[in-house]
C-alpha cells in the first residue's frame, strides 16, 4: 500500500472520528476540538491526493499544498473565533450549556426578575 | 521497513485521535490533540509536503493547542453539567451509524482515485521562472493564487476584530490577557531572556528561506509570536492595550499593501494581483515584508483573546 492510501483512510477515519465526537461530545469546548480533528482529516485525505499529484520532479502537486497552508490558518482563525465567543458566554453566564431547554429555562428567569 | 512505520504512525494518529474525541476531562484531550497534531507532522513529510508539515507543526498543533489548553483549564467548572447532558443512546448509535457511513463512502473514494492523478505539477513547474522565487509552493501562494493568501491575511484580520469585539464594554481599549508578574529567579524568566533570541533569528530565517526552500512567512510569523507571548508569559513585557493606533495601523499594514500591489497590477499588468514582467520576485517581497510584522502580531493577539482589563492596569 502507498503512503497516499494509506493516509487518505486513516484520513478518511479521522473524519468519521470527529463527525461523531462534534454530534455526541455535549461540551462546546469538545464539539470545538472535534470539529478540529475533523477539519485535519479533511486537510489530510486532500494531501494524500496532492501526494498522488507528485510529478516533474516534484513530491507532491503544488497547488493543492499551498491551499491546504491557507486551510490550515483560515481553520485556526475560525477555532480562535469559536473559542473566544465560549469564553465570553462562560463569563456572562457561567455556564457554557448549548441546550435550548435550559437556555430557555434561564431566559424564563431572567424574564421574570 | 517504511511501511511498517508509516502503519505505526496512522495507527497511532487513530489512537490519539479517538482519545481526542472521548476522553472524560477535556485537558487531557486537548493534550492528546497537541500530540496528535506533532505526529500529523511527520505524517505531512511522508506526504512530501515540507512547508505543509512547518504549518501543521506551529500552527495546527502548536497554536490551536495552546488556544484550546487555555480555554479547556478555564471551563473545567461546566465539565461536570456538560456530561450530564450526554445523548441518549440512541442519538449516539445513530451518530456513529453516520460517521461509519461518512467514513466508508471516503474510504472507497480513495481506493477509487483515478489513474494516472491529476496534476498541476507540470503548470507550475514550467511557469515559475516567470515569478523567480524557488519554492514552488511560494510561487503558487504569492504569485498563482495570490488572491488566496490576500483574503486569508483578511480572514485572520476579521478573525482578531471578532475576538476583540467580544471584549466586555468596561476594557474596550484596554490589553488583553492576564496581567504577568515577573520572577527575576524563576525559571520562566530565564527562559523568556534566553529563548527569544535564538527563536527570533530562527524565524526570520525560516520566513528569509521561503522564497526558495520550504519555509515562509506564516511558518516564521508563528515563531515570532510564540517568542513574543513567551516573553508576555513570563512578565517581561505586557501585551498593548488594543486602542493604539500604531497598533492598529501595522494590523492592517499588510493587507493595505497587498491590495496596493494587486492595484498596481491592475494597472501596470491588466489584471488585479498580477505583476508586472520583471518585477515579480520584488513584488512578492515586498508583500511578504509588509504581512510578515502584520502576521506575527495577528497571530499573537488572536492568542491573547479578548481584552479583559483597562489600560493602566
Amino acid at each position: 500500500m502507498t503512503a497516499g492510501t494509506l493516509f487518505g483512510l486513516c484520513a478518511a477515519a479521522l473524519i468519521g472520528l470527529g463527525l461523531f465526537g462534534l454530534i455526541v461530545n455535549p461540551h462546546p469546548l469538545r464539539k470545538i476540538l472535534s470539529f478540529n480533528v475533523f477539519g485535519s482529516g479533511v486537510f489530510l485525505l486532500f494531501g494524500a491526493i496532492a501526494h498522488r499529484g507528485a510529478a516533474a520532479g516534484m513530491g507532491g502537486d503544488p497547488v493543492p499544498q499551498a491551499l491546504l497552508i491557507t486551510g490550515i490558518v483560515v481553520a485556526f482563525s475560525a477555532t480562535a473565533l469559536a473559542v473566544a465567543l465560549l469564553l465570553r458566554l462562560f463569563d456572562q453566564t457561567g455556564s457554557v450549556t448549548l441546550s435550548s431547554d435550559v437556555a430557555a429555562k434561564a431566559g424564563n428567569d431572567t424574564g421574570a426578575h | 521497513m517504511i511501511e511498517i512505520l508509516n502503519f505505526g504512525l496512522a495507527a497511532l494518529i487513530l489512537g490519539l485521535a479517538v482519545w481526542a474525541v472521548v476522553a472524560r476531562e477535556a485537558p487531557a484531550a486537548v493534550v492528546g490533540f497537541i500530540v496528535y497534531g506533532l505526529l500529523l507532522t511527520l505524517v505531512w513529510l511522508q506526504l512530501q509536503g515540507i512547508d505543509v508539515a512547518l504549518t501543521e507543526a506551529a500552527i495546527g498543533g502548536g497554536l490551536t493547542g495552546v488556544l484550546l489548553i487555555n480555554a479547556a483549564v478555564r471551563l473545567r467548572s461546566t465539565e461536570s453539567t456538560a456530561r450530564a447532558q450526554r445523548p441518549s443512546a440512541s442519538t449516539r448509535w445513530l451518530a456513529a451509524a453516520l460517521s461509519a457511513t461518512v467514513t466508508g463512502a471516503l474510504a472507497i473514494c480513495v481506493l477509487a482515485l483515478p489513474e494516472p492523478a491529476p496534476t498541476l505539477a507540470p503548470e507550475v513547474l514550467a511557469n515559475i521562472a516567470v515569478t523567480e522565487v524557488g519554492n514552488p509552493i511560494t510561487a503558487v501562494l504569492l504569485a498563482f493564487r495570490a488572491m488566496d493568501t490576500l483574503l486569508e491575511a483578511i480572514v485572520l484580520l476579521f478573525a482578531l476584530i471578532g475576538v476583540w469585539s467580544l471584549a466586555p464594554d468596561r476594557a474596550w481599549g484596554g490589553r488583553p490577557g492576564l496581567l504577568q508578574q515577573a520572577d527575576p529567579n524563576g525559571m520562566l524568566d530565564y527562559v523568556a531572556r534566553v529563548l527569544p533570541p535564538i527563536g527570533i533569528v530562527a524565524g526570520i530565517y525560516i520566513f528569509w528561506i521561503g522564497a526558495d526552500y520550504p519555509g515562509g512567512k506564516f511558518q516564521g510569523a508563528t515563531l515570532l509570536a510564540a517568542m513574543w507571548l513567551l516573553v508576555m508569559m513570563a512578565g517581561l513585557a505586557d501585551a498593548p492595550p488594543i486602542s493604539r493606533s500604531w497598533l492598529r495601523w501595522l494590523l492592517v499594514a499588510g493587507p493595505l499593501a497587498f491590495i496596493a500591489v494587486g492595484v498596481v497590477g491592475a494597472v501596470t499588468a491588466g489584471a488585479f494581483l498580477s505583476y508586472p514582467h520583471g518585477f515579480a520576485k520584488t513584488l512578492i517581497l515586498v508583500i511578504e515584508f509588509a504581512l510578515m510584522p502584520t502576521l506575527t502580531l495577528i497571530l499573537g493577539l488572536i492568542l491573547l483573546g479578548a481584552p479583559l482589563r483597562g489600560e493602566a492596569a
